[in-house]
């Protein structure tokens, strides 16, 4: 797997190769191309907005239009496609197997993936990420919305496709020797979260034919005007999408866990409580779906239980910050750039969480609902807690994937202007939700408040951006012309890292 | 795991977990109470479409896009939808429900000063949901 790049060969033979390194190379590449393509997005919205009025994005449609693609593709096409590729490179290794259990349908799974990116950036919806009925029936214009749910469709076979493939190799491919409480933390995580897909994807693939079916008239499941129910499909959508989020959020814990102890040079305070907290949250995170939906006019003994069940999953997420910050106590830590990311990422996370828990309050919900307080609450995730975790595992396994290093300043620096533009921007649209401002608004009633936030937030926007550009350059640059790294112990801490540099990729 | 003791991991979870049933309990009292609706509230029928809000007073009176209240009494909200899902929001007195086809949701409020605020609306509609806004107003019926 090493030296991917130093060795060049054909495109062609990555491209066609069904091992799970290349495979993982591929979900790489194609995840980073949407982040950037998915990010350029959010700079239009947030310069949008930094003024009242139209400035830059010239109607509401074309605005609506760019805030559904960003959320779909940033999700869809970057978060789940990067954890697919770390799952490549280092599930197998870590459970000493010498691929993916069944590799020409690993290879199946990603080439999913561009055609529907395809479709969801060349019909460009309106109708938001969660495509809400009627809305999505009988106002969304076409043919936007039919091939955003052709892409989906494809999107959702692509993910179970993928953790089939994970179960089976962690469960049946492992090494006899080893037993399942030896699997890493990370293998781990791609076990829980493969499994949460297992149970919550084929509720919103059904509710996805429903719709599309209701679009043609056939149907009319969610459609008031034919006798359906729009509150049936927020069920459905939520019953799928709250587990999701755990499915986003456990992978880059996994990541975590992989770079705290190392670069703490302790082992992890407790590999126990990190699979129980995995387990627990996949199993807890299916009770609370229906806390998006507490406005619809659900009763109070609806809204009470699905409060509980909400609350009742942050202690399983509060086990982890515990369980790094514990390993990281009297440790000999080297903040290396892996280091910085995974650290700053777990401080928003906990920030995210303690947000979390006023939206599950339900009187204080009625406050935060639909304003941009829920924006910055779930981005402290997406951003914060996610990205920030991958895009440290990224500088981490670079020197593996490359076989040279990164400019370490250049990756500090990053660090450093995405976690400054992070708190600017996401902090402040808490802020700017308790102020009362509507998330999913091209334009704003100019309140001296709200113009002052959206301020801070487009600049904060901003610096991110750059620190983008400099990552960009880094990574371009490193590849070819970075220092050749020393494979047993690039970040040097000593140890022994055994795991990426096993790999072997028969056509090297 | 062996090697050291989990206490301090113990004592945390338990922290966390009476802070969430503190939560909890403090929210399930403040909710119960909120809806709580007055027996002599005035019912207005607000009805959401693409893009503004109708209101529909007791005696009949109808007002698009503004809505006239007098200071002390109680209303109830009977929200309804003529297309897609709306929410009906007026921020500054925590007044937020959904208007969806097809279905009444009813929510109150009493407003305590005399004073104009902001209706909006809340939930994704379309080309035009940015500028569903109207706008209440507070009047004393003595003054
Ligand atoms: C662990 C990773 C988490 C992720 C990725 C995440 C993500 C999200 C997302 C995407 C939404 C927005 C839904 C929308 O579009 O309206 C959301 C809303 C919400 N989240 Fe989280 N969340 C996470 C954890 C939590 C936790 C720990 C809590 C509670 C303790 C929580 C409570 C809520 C609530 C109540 C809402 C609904 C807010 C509303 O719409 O009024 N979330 N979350
Ligand atoms: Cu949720
Ligand atoms: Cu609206």
């Amino acid at each position: 797997m090493v030296l991917e790049l130093q060795k060049p060969r054909p495109i062609w033979q990555i491209m066609f190769s069904t091992h799970h390194t290349d495979v993982g190379l591929l979900y790489l590449i194609s995840s980073l191309a949407f982040l950037f393509l998915g990010g350029s997005l959010a700079l239009a919205i947030r310069a949008e907005l930094f003024l009242p009025g139209a400035q830059i994005i010239g109607d509401a449609m074309t605005f609506n239009r760019i805030f559904t693609v960003h959320g779909t593709t940033l999700i869809f096409l970057f978060i789940i496609p990067f954890a697919s590729a770390v799952g490549n490179y280092y599930v197998p290794i870590m459970v000493r197997y010498k691929d993916m259990a069944y590799p020409k349908l690993n290879a199946i799974a990603f080439w999913m993936i561009p055609p529907a990116g395809a479709l969801i950036w060349l019909g460009f919806a309106d109708f938001t990420w969660y495509a809400t009925p009627p809305y999505s029936i009988i106002s969304a214009p076409g043919p936007a919305a039919d091939m955003w749910i052709f892409g989906l469709k494809i999107l959702g076979i692509s993910s179970v496709l993928g953790a089939i493939n994970f179960v089976v190799t962690i469960l049946k491919c492992k090494h006899p020797d080893m037993s399942i409480g030896q699997v890493p933390l990370l293998a781990w995580s791609f076990l829980s979260s493969s499994l949460i897909i297992l149970v919550a994807i084929p509720t919103f693939a059904a509710a996805l034919l429903m719709l599309l079916t209701d679009r043609l008239g056939v149907s009319g499941f969610f459609n008031p005007a034919m006798g359906g129910d729009p509150i049936a499909y927020a069920h459905l959508f939520w019953f799928t999408f709250h587990p999701e989020v755990y499915v986003l959020v456990i992978p880059a814990i996994g990541m975590m866990y992989e770079i705290i102890p190392r670069f703490s040079r302790k082992p992890i305070y407790s590999y126990n409580s990190g699979v129980f907290a995995f387990v627990l949250l996949s199993i807890v995170g299916f009770s609370s779906w229906a806390h998006h939906m507490y406005a619809t006019g659900m009763s109070f003994t609806e809204k009470t239980v699905f409060m509980v069940g909400t609350l009742a999953a942050v202690p399983a997420s509060a086990m982890h910050v515990f369980n790094f910050v514990a390993t990281m106590w009297n440790g000999r830590i080297k903040f290396s750039t892996p280091m910085m990311w995974a650290v700053g990422g777990i401080a928003l996370f906990f920030s995210a969480g303690a947000g979390g828990v006023a939206n599950a309050a339900m009187p204080l919900d009625f406050t935060t609902h639909d304003t941009y307080w829920v924006v910055g609450h779930f981005h402290l995730f997406v951003m914060g807690t996610i990205a920030f975790g991958s895009i440290g595992y990224l500088y981490y396994m670079f020197p593996y994937v490359t076989g040279r290093m990164y400019n370490e300043t250049m990756g500090k620096v990053h660090f450093i202007m995405s976690f400054v533009g992070t708190v600017l921007v996401f902090f402040t649209q808490h802020v700017l939700g308790l102020y009362g401002m509507p998330r999913r608004i091209f334009d704003y009633p100019p309140i001296p408040e709200w113009i002052a936030m959206n301020q801070i937030a487009t600049v904060g926007a901003m610096i991110i951006g750059v620190s983008m550009a400099i990552f960009l350059a880094n990574m371009i640059y490193s590849s070819g012309k970075g220092k050749l790294a020393n494979t047993e112990d690039p970040f040097g801490i000593g140890g022994k890292y055994y795991y990426p540099f096993e790999a072997k990729n028969p056509s090297h | 795991m062996s090697g050291h003791s989990n206490w301090p991991e113990w004592v945390y979870i338990g922290v966390v977990v009476a802070l969430m049933v503190w939560v909890g309990a403090e929210a399930w009292e403040a909710e119960r109470l909120v809806e709580h609706v007055p027996e002599d509230a005035k019912t207005i029928i607000v009805t959401g479409q693409q893009w503004f809000w109708t209101f529909e007073h007791e005696d009949g009176t109808k007002e698009i896009g503004e809505l006239h209240v007098e200071v002390g009494k109680a209303y109830k909200f009977e929200i309804h939808s003529k297309d897609v899902n709306h929410a009906f929001n007026i921020h500054d007195y925590v007044v937020l429900m959904d208007a969806i086809p097809g279905r009444v949701n009813t929510v109150w409020f009493a407003p305590t000063d005399v004073g104009t605020h902001d209706i909006q609306c809340r939930e994704y509609c379309g080309l035009i949901h940015y500028n569903m806004r109207g706008t209440l107003i507070v009047e004393d019926p003595k003054a």
